[in-house]
């Protein structure tokens, strides 16, 4: 990823050169032609188009916010309840995640979501222990917004 | 006509920020115990720092025509610490003892125990200390 980055921009500067022109214009303009080229000479590199990657990242920062106002609103609605409701526990999630960078960005992310903190990660890194703000309904439904989780780590990490 | 919706977009900004600050800090005082207390802590107070920050963003570029990177730098900061913040309280309770006064389920209890367990007696027999140092919860 980093080498089509480099690559790129080696062939924006090469169009400044031959317009000996240097200014942004044209170097956004030899960026724009370096994307095209890599973009159709992808099949010749071991990995994927670096555009994909980043757009997985930019998907996301935009999951990143989206949960953030949603949990902060769920908490919000269980504090000004005039009765409270919530059945707190701590759970425990087996993730597929391999590596400390995946495992941090995942626990953050869980820090976010509606009604869930993390607490400890196992010291191999395969079990995260959770603690819900309310189980019951949550369990389930906490486990698939973490396999989307999971999966927009991974279209990052592994693609 | 603009800039009095400005304005007024503005004003909401910061006042949503503020009334998001003000619930959270009422729910550190209505919630039970600490978890959950760390739940309002890290997510409501969150999103409000970050609505106050993102209205006073907007008032300096559009009033006094002055973008302050700062802002936007505190915006990302407080977005990246805030839950790491909030994990380690937690851990750091749970790890000195501080039970859950509502639980419906703990899965950590028993592994942190047999953690304990495995990691005490030999050191305990090499060195001798006492083995429940630091087990409160017993």
């Amino acid at each position: 990823m980093a080498l089509q980055i480099l690559l790129n921009l080696i062939i924006a500067f090469v169009w400044m050169f031959l317009y000996n022109d240097w200014s942004a214009s044209r170097f956004t303009v030899g960026y724009l032609l370096g994307i095209i080229c890599i973009g159709l000479l992808s099949r010749f590199w071991p990995h994927d188009f670096y555009l994909k990657r980043l757009w997985a990242v930019v998907k996301l920062l935009l999951l990143f916010t989206k949960e953030l106002f949603i949990s902060s609103f769920t908490v919000m609605w269980q504090i000004i309840r005039p009765r409270l409701a919530v059945r707190p526990g701590i759970f425990a999630l087996k993730t597929e995640l391999k590596s400390d960078w995946e495992i941090t960005v995942l626990s953050c992310l869980i820090c976010l979501t509606p009604g869930t903190l993390t607490l400890d990660v196992s010291r191999d890194g395969q079990t995260l222990y959770i603690h819900a703000m309310d189980i019951e309904d949550v369990n389930e439904l906490s486990k698939q917004i973490k396999d989307s989780f999971e999966r927009a780590i991974m279209e990052v990490t592994r693609s | 006509m603009i800039l009095q919706m400005g304005e007024i977009l503005i004003g909401f900004l910061v006042l949503a920020g503020s009334l998001i600050s003000a619930v959270s800090a009422f729910g550190l005082i209505r919630l039970p115990d600490v978890y959950l207390r760390s739940h309002a802590a890290t997510k409501s107070a969150t999103l409000g720092v970050l609505f106050i920050l993102v209205g006073a963003f907007l008032y300096f570029a559009f009033f006094l025509d002055h973008v302050s990177a700062k802002l936007l730098l505190g915006i990302v900061f407080v977005f990246i610490t805030a839950p790491v913040a909030g994990h380690l309280n937690g851990r750091a309770a749970y790890r000195s003892g501080v039970p859950l006064k509502w639980s419906v389920q703990d899965d950590w209890a028993g592994e942190l125990k047999e953690r304990r367990a495995n990691r005490a007696t030999p050191m305990a027999k090499k060195k001798n200390i006492r083995q429940t140092n630091g087990d409160y919860s017993s």
